[in-house]
């Protein structure tokens, strides 16, 4: 304890307040336009009718929406659980004693791809894997090229998503493994343990609530990532629910659809949140 | 602690309640026809549009900062009064600008004028946000402007509902069916190509495909992907070939012969080998489709008068032919046959076009019509093309500079008079969504008539019935 | 042990950094060559016509370094927000033991990966208009600090939590005040968590488009990300040109910010810890 109750309180009704304005109230709003069939513009712009749950059985009876959420289980596992969370430790990992110009070179580059704004991005990766003069397809020489995203539409955009996220992941771990006091690596390095070793009855126990934490928050982010609709477009093998949210309630203005979704995707992410933190329960056992 | 969060939720909840009930989300204000500042000496006008300089139509932008807004100021003070004009540019795409301006206008704030696309203008009145023109200003009023006289009808219509003027349409275009008249002389196809009928198209392209290994036939956009895209240059340019517009006395096509066919003519394209089928799916399929017309390596290309004059322009596209004067040729869209189009033409096309609108909410709304008038001008519109030639909403002022400019006076002159425009409801967006998958379904190989079919279903649940429907 | 295990370890090394440096070396090259290109396309070669002139065009849009500056702007001020409000938040929450906590985080944070884009954009507007907010830079910092700050604060605890509290009690014996502790105990030792989290912040408000897109209508105030969006014909398409050229220039202030934080405040601190 230490901090009496009254200076918690003031400690965070800052952040209470600004969450609770401008992140609870918008929230339960959009959820309330979930039970109403408001859209824009149109009519249902001027008097929208309450709908109860009708747009909940509208989603819940598309088979596209679990063909969406489906995929986006495996662009999720694929990019972020997989994909960002490994090769963010591995780069942290590698990197922790290297040469400093080194080290500053390529985490600018996994810098580079996290800032650039996602329009950009898009077409970035549109050049890297373009059928006709990609630079995918000009390493390999194909000719002709192969369309890469149109062909591999899921397996494009989880890579991509690796490219694109694996800096937060990167700097977390780095951050983390910088809170490895040193006396206990020297302690483990002067009782012979190997790299291995190390790492594993080390660093690992001091780092698993961060890898929670980030493999939490990637996965949260991951779900709800729009960016791959700019480079896979409507196709419909790599339909996750971002894009099922544009194509259906965005294009269409139908603002309640969208809200009724906000909620079903929140519940389903509070599965997963649940899930995770059961096993990494189970691990610090 | 707990008990304050738990306080604070409660407060929150009880916020939400209160703003819904007290009509946040339903708003619907009464119309106020008395007009306190009618006479006012002073007085300031913002217009706002999708345009900004540097950026997204920057010559629109320019214009109303150079042009519109000094010249309007100074005719004003010439008049007595003083006038206080700003510009507020946007550079974003049509949905967004769109969702913007709806939120501004809902809140009855925002600008005094609003740039508009034309098919919004519906839905916009659907949703309250704009009124009609003789509402806000009195019929006499509008009726009094000289332009009117001057704007085609049609041309009027694509910023009017339920036969109610809206605004002032700020100009107009049409498609036409371009080709690599290079292309066309190795192929030995004449360089001045007009096909009379889809069978004629489907001919050229398989000449082509003999002669011109490497070189994509046609493209005709289909596929989700390009979104609007699909339907504007692609699926309704056939559809209205094929005699049916997508709305036409209160009910939408649905599965019937027009839209068989029309599917039937993605068909022969992309199962023939005639079109490249991969494209359709990519999402820069279109932006692709610009660069390979524009490298010599498509030869025939649908799509509208903005292709020539910001795709392939030779200084300032974004895919730029030097030579565009020479190789770049163009024929009218012919009906599937030859009287077989909408009122029984030889050949159509489709048009689109926006136009600006006063906000209802504005404190000035005489000047704001005032400056409406103004910049719907004869002197304002010519000072608009600055030039360059481009198809305004005057006939008078295209009669003048299109002449310098053949394909946009080919527009003008040979293609209007045979356009059609779309239908301005809020639902249009997902019935063309619907269409769109209708082409994709045909260009990844399912028939046309199971497509037509699955068309006909979604249309049903989009339109709210199978008795808003055509089908048979 | 030995040499050949030394020697597997250093290729395994640079296998993963050449790995790394290619994967994400590769799709930047693009924007190495289409600024420099007259015509640039989805091909990534040498610029078929070399030309400076899309920087040229770049320096002529009036609006071009205003909104490289109203970035800044916007980051700065929101990464202030949210790193003082999360730090003292998670400081709380970590020291003081408050029923229910870690639902209300998790909640808190489900809310906001969710709450985003265009479902939340009409009651957000609809709130900061009522609030008389539209066009202010501080609206918009204010609606971007509420979205990022539950995320922030989780990840901020993590950091707080493993700080021993031997530390805080020795000082509170020497009548430090809670403030006093937290700005000269807990700050320094949770460096590089604050570090991590300043970045973080900076990166989502430089990317992020629709919040001030939306709120904002004076052109002199719209960001980075905004006015990369203009750079598009009236139709739709997308001018490779500028987009390549103002991308280049838009990345190096955060990169520049990004190397300044992290060599300052995201290195390994151990000063004093021996635990």
């Amino acid at each position: 304890m230490g901090l009496g109750r009254s200076r918690a309180v003031g400690f965070i009704a800052p952040a209470l307040l600004l969450i609770g304005v401008f992140l609870v109230f918008p929230g339960v709003w959009t959820l309330y336009i979930g039970a109403t069939n408001f859209r824009l513009t149109g009519v249902a712009a001027r008097t929208p009718d309450f709908v109860g749950l009708d747009n909940y059985r509208a989603a819940l009876g598309d088979e596209t929406f679990y063909h969406s959420l489906w995929l986006t289980l495996l662009f999720v596992f694929g990019s972020a659980v997989i994909g960002q969370n490994g090769l963010g430790f591995t780069l942290a990992w590698a990197l922790r004693d290297t040469r400093k110009w080194l080290k500053r070179t390529l985490e600018t580059l996994v810098l580079l791809a996290w800032i650039l704004p996602s329009s950009v991005v898009a077409f970035l990766w549109v050049a890297m894997l373009d059928r006709d003069g990609g630079t995918i397809n000009e390493m390999l020489g194909n000719t002709p090229g192969v369309a890469w995203i149109v062909e591999y539409p899921l397996l494009s955009i989880i890579i991509f998503n690796i490219w694109r996220g694996t800096a937060f992941s990167m700097m977390l771990y780095s951050a983390a493994l910088s809170s490895v006091p040193p006396s206990h690596l020297e302690t483990a390095r002067l009782a012979g343990a190997t790299g291995t070793q190390t790492l594993r009855d080390v660093v690992l126990p001091h780092i698993r609530r961060y890898a929670l934490t980030n493999t939490l928050l990637i996965t949260l982010w991951t779900f709800n990532d729009f960016t791959p609709f700019l480079i896979t477009a409507t196709d419909y093998d790599a339909q996750i629910i971002a894009t099922y949210i544009y194509e259906r309630a965005i294009v269409a203005g139908e603002m309640g659809y969208s809200g009724a979704i906000s909620l079903l995707v929140l519940l389903i992410n509070l599965l997963l949140a649940l899930f995770y933190l059961r096993v990494g329960r189970r691990g610090s056992r | 602690m707990h008990r304050s969060i738990g306080r604070f939720v409660a407060l929150a909840g009880l916020l939400v309640v209160v703003t819904a009930t007290s009509g946040c989300l339903g708003k619907d204000s009464g119309t106020d026809n008395s007009d306190p500042n009618a006479e006012a000496k002073e007085f300031s006008l913002t217009i706002a549009t999708n345009a900004i300089s540097g950026g997204k139509n920057a010559s629109g932008a320019d214009w109303i900062e150079k042009y519109v807004i000094p010249k309007f100021i100074e005719d004003q003070k010439s008049k007595g009064r003083t006038a206080t004009v700003t510009f507020q540019p946007s550079g974003a795409s049509d949905e967004d600008y769109k969702s913007k301006i709806a939120l501004d206008l809902r809140t009855g704030s925002g600008a005094d004028i609003y740039a508009l696309d034309g098919i919004w203008v519906g839905e916009f009145a659907d949703a309250g946000y704009i009124k009609a023109l003789d509402d806000l200003v009195g019929k006499s009023k509008v009726d009094g402007w000289e332009g009117w006289s001057q704007i085609p009808t049609s041309v009027q219509g694509n910023m009017s509902y339920n036969g109610k003027r809206y605004g002032i349409p700020s100009g107009t275009d049409g498609r036409v069916l371009y080709f690599n008249k290079k292309l066309f002389e190795q192929a030995g196809l004449p360089a001045n190509w007009q096909p009379k009928s889809w069978d004629e198209i489907i001919t050229a392209a398989q000449t082509i495909k003999a002669k011109l290994p490497g070189v994509t036939p046609i493209q005709l956009n289909g596929g989700t992907a390009m979104g609007e895209a699909t339907t504007m240059q692609g699926a309704l340019p056939l559809l209205v070939g094929a005699g049916q517009e997508i709305f036409a006395s209160g009910k939408w096509q649905g599965n019937t012969p027009a839209v068989r066919e029309t599917l039937g003519m993605y068909q022969k394209i992309y199962a023939g080998g005639l079109g490249d089928p991969v494209l359709q799916q990519d999402a820069k399929g279109r932006d692709k489709s610009f660069q390979a017309f524009a490298a010599g390596k498509m030869a025939i290309l649908l799509e509208g008068d903005y292709f020539w004059r910001s795709v392939v322009e030779p200084e300032k596209g974004i895919a730029k032919m030097a030579d565009r004067n020479q190789t770049v040729g163009w024929a009218k869209i012919p009906s599937i046959r030859p009287g077989a189009g909408i009122r029984g033409q030889d050949f159509v096309s489709m048009s689109g076009g926006g136009g600006h609108v006063l906000n209802p909410s504005s404190k000035f709304k005489q000047q704001a019509w005032e400056l409406l008038q103004f910049m719907n001008g004869k002197a304002a519109t010519v000072a608009l093309l600055g030039g360059a030639a481009r198809i305004t909403q005057r006939q008078d002022v295209n009669n003048e500079v299109l002449a310098a400019d053949p394909m946009l006076s080919y527009i003008s002159k040979e293609v209007l008079p045979l356009t059609a425009y779309r239908p301005g409801f809020a639902v249009y967006p997902r019935v063309s969504q619907a269409l769109q998958q209708a082409t994709l379904d045909v260009v990844s190989g399912k028939s046309a008539a199971d497509a037509a079919a699955t068309y006909q279903k979604s249309v049903e649940g989009i339109a709210g019935g199978a008795d808003k429907v055509v089908s048979g | 042990m030995g040499l050949a295990k030394a020697v597997v370890r250093r290729i395994l090394f640079y296998v993963v950094i050449g790995f790394g440096t290619a994967f994400f070396a590769l799709p930047v090259l693009w924007l190495l060559s289409a600024p420099f290109d007259d015509t640039p396309t989805y091909a990534v070669r040498p610029p078929r016509e070399f030309t400076f002139g899309n920087f040229a065009e770049i320096f002529e849009n009036r609006y071009a370094f205003g909104s490289l500056l109203n970035s800044v702007i916007l980051s700065i001020g929101t990464m202030v927000v949210v790193v003082t409000a999360a730090a003292l938040a998670a400081y709380a929450l970590s020291r003081a033991r408050v029923p229910g906590r870690d639902t209300l985080i998790y909640m808190l944070l489900l809310l906001s990966s969710v709450v985003t884009g265009t479902a939340a954009m009409v009651p957000i507007f609809l709130l900061i208009f009522q609030m008389g907010l539209i066009d202010s830079h501080f609206g918009v910092v204010l609606v971007l600090s509420g979205g990022l700050l539950p995320a922030a604060i989780f990840l901020l605890k993590d950091f707080i939590d493993t700080i021993p509290r031997s530390y805080e009690e020795s000082a509170r014996v020497f009548g430090a005040s809670p403030l006093q502790i937290l700005r000269h105990i807990v700050v320094p030792v949770a460096r590089p968590g604050l570090a991590t989290i300043a970045v973080w912040t900076i990166v989502q408000v430089w990317g992020s488009f629709l919040t001030p897109f939306i709120l904002l209508r004076d052109p002199d105030k719209q960001p980075a990300a905004v006015l990369v969006r203009t750079f598009y014909t009236e139709g739709g398409s997308p001018n490779l040109a500028l987009i390549s050229t103002f991308s280049l220039l838009y990345s190096i202030p955060v990169v520049l910010m990004y190397l300044f934080a992290w060599s300052r405040y995201g290195f390994r601190f151990h000063g004093g810890i021996k635990s």
